[in-house]
């Protein structure tokens, strides 16, 4: 294993080796360490790193950076994410990569510097005005988050999408040892603009608007289809299935893990990408599970987001009649007593289901 | 004996309206591109309104940035090909008023960019006011039209800052002058230029194309002041 490493600077020298060659952002706590470190490492690696005027300047600047074909990095935390959405929303219309680490913090407007998950709808819908998707990777673990970073570029360049890791205050704030991957070798993606204007573009007046969404939507099912992640554990026999991502995701594995020893037949699925969501783990738990009674969606924020996903997939692979309850701990870790004491009670009946 | 000057290859079809002074300045623009040889070597971010119409009317590669955003996007490409020419073009209202911040930080950190700033004083696509128009408005409410390359010239360390105007034969020829420098502080490696661009529009103006251009003499240009605001190398 290697040293101990604080989450926000873990994952920046994470894209430094992926290749990035660009940052460009303005801070925001509790993601701000990413950019202090940055502006440190990037001049010693040759590389550039631009502290913008605002977050909007900052995704502006990625865009024309990634217009070029190449890797740029941003982050931020929620309030900023917010700030970037119109330039998300023009790189999808033009479908130019970027990755984007989205440190959340809880609540609307400035919130507060707690860790949640009070982002998912916006991240997961898409954020911005219009019809387009970004990959959203839930890092439990620092190195599971320097693992998504690290690939987090191929799968932008793969799509030419944006690939954003959502994660929360607790795990870019805290440290863990972490295992860095070998620095890859620099590289223009040759779509690029390079002045030459080698891709014409079309008529400015006549769009023809059914094609460019049928292009648009084709890659869209495919990142729906091949980029599902996840990881489950005891789906086959679980009466209840707990359903978490991220740094409650790790707390309710544990859980499960302890609840299975005192003989609770309990199950887990953790969604690793957000969006797509992993709607393959349902399928597979709908195929081989007969005794299920109910999903527990585990979230922090006011009355469970990711519970809705929850119920759609649910009641994609036939098992609309189950029960979907949501436990929903509004900022931090949920703690281990609380989560048992509530399962409790949503076995007595105490806690109703939302679906 | 007339001499017939032959259009840019770089130029393409404009749907700028009649009188509009927007393709002019694209022809001048797409002549210094020609005769300083960045034809294929030229990456653009343009504004949103009147200036999209840029797609269609010439022929390089070209970013549409976000309403206001140019200066930020030209920022980018500039960073991440330090070898091509990197211009924007935008109206007043999309570079004065919605990306104020983008423009003046842009040049507060004097990026190597040209920016061309086309004020006709008004949002041409959508018709508003924007703060560089000099009537129809309160100034007691609103505030006096701005000067934004007086606000660049002086107040940061730009290498080069004109305002140039689409009126005459002999202002025309002038403000290729000013685009040339412009083209050549950024070949160089001076640093940030800016050319506003006086120009009539006479769909918003509702002014036949003749009346408003004497507008623009009349009324506008003595306001403004035409010249080189920020010499280069001074």
């Amino acid at each position: 294993m290697g040293d101990m490493v604080k989450g926000n600077i873990a994952m920046a020298e994470a894209a430094m080796r992926a290749g990035a060659e660009i940052y460009a952002g303005y801070p925001i706590t509790p993601s701000t360490e990413t950019m202090e470190y940055l502006s440190g490492r990037m001049p010693e690696l040759g590389r550039t790193f631009i502290q913008a005027e605002s977050e909007l300047a900052g995704i502006n600047i990625v865009m024309g950076v990634s217009a070029c074909g190449h890797r740029v990095l941003t982050a931020s935390s929620g309030p900023g994410i917010s700030l970037k959405q119109e330039g998300i929303s023009y790189m999808n219309q033009m479908n130019f990569p970027a990755v984007i680490l989205n440190v959340v913090r809880w609540g609307n407007g400035l919130g507060a510097l707690n860790g949640a998950q009070t982002d998912y709808h916006r991240e997961t819908r898409g954020g911005g005005n219009g019809d387009y998707r970004n990959i959203i990777l839930c890092p439990s673990t620092i190195q599971e988050g320097v693992d998504l970073m690290y690939e987090a570029f191929d799968i932008a360049e793969k799509y030419r999408c944006i690939v954003e890791i959502m994660t929360e205050s607790g795990l870019g704030q805290m440290m863990e040892p972490c295992d860095y991957p070998e620095f890859r070798e620099i590289k223009r993606c040759d779509w690029g603009l390079d002045g030459t204007y080698k891709v014409r573009r079309g008529d400015f007046l006549g769009r023809d608007l059914q094609k460019e969404s049928d292009v648009y939507i084709a890659k869209v099912r495919a990142m729906r289809e091949n980029e599902q992640r996840w990881e489950a554990l005891y789906t086959e026999d679980a009466e209840y299935v707990f359903v978490a991502f991220g740094l409650p995701g790790r707390a309710v594995e544990g859980i499960v893990q302890e609840l299975r020893a005192n003989g609770e037949k309990v199950g887990f699925i953790r969604p690793i990408t957000a969006w797509p969501y992993p709607e393959k783990a349902f399928e597979e738990l709908a195929a081989k599970n007969k005794n299920l009674k109910g999903f527990i969606s585990v979230e922090t924020n006011g009355e469970g987001q990711m519970v809705d996903d929850v119920a759609l997939y649910a009641k994609k692979y036939g098992m609309g009649s189950v029960p979907v309850y949501a436990l929903a701990y509004v900022c931090d870790i949920p703690k281990d007593d609380t989560l048992k004491a509530d399962f409790a009670r949503i076995k007595d009946g105490e806690i109703k289901e939302v679906y | 004996m007339a001499i017939e000057k032959k259009a840019p290859e770089l130029m393409n079809y404009s749907l700028f309206c009649g009188g509009c002074g927007h393709g002019v300045l694209l022809r001048l623009i797409c002549e210094c591109l020609e005769e300083y040889g960045l034809d294929k070597k030229t990456i653009a971010a343009i504004g949103v309104g009147c200036s999209c119409h840029l797609k269609s009317g010439i022929s390089i590669d070209l970013i549409q940035s976000p309403h206001g955003r140019a200066a930020a996007v030209a920022t980018g490409i500039r960073r991440a090909e330090p070898d091509k020419f990197v211009f924007t073009y935008q109206g007043d209202g999309d570079a004065y008023n919605i990306g104020i911040a983008e423009t003046l930080n842009a040049a507060y950190r004097n990026e190597n960019i040209c920016v061309f700033t086309v004020n006709n004083g008004n949002f041409g696509m959508t018709g508003q006011k924007t703060a560089t128009s000099p009537s129809g408005r309160n100034c007691d409410l609103t505030g006096i039209p701005i000067k934004v390359p007086e606000l660049i010239a002086y107040s940061f360390t730009p290498a080069y800052v004109a305002r140039g105007a689409v009126t005459t034969p002999a202002e025309i020829n002038k403000l290729k002058g000013y685009i040339k420098n412009a083209f050549e502080a950024q070949l160089n490696n001076e640093g940030y230029s800016m050319v506003e661009i006086m120009c009539s529009c006479p769909t918003n103006w509702n002014l036949p194309p003749i009346a408003a251009r004497q507008r623009l003499i009349d009324e506008v240009i003595p306001y403004y002041g035409l010249g080189e605001i920020k010499k280069r190398g001074v």
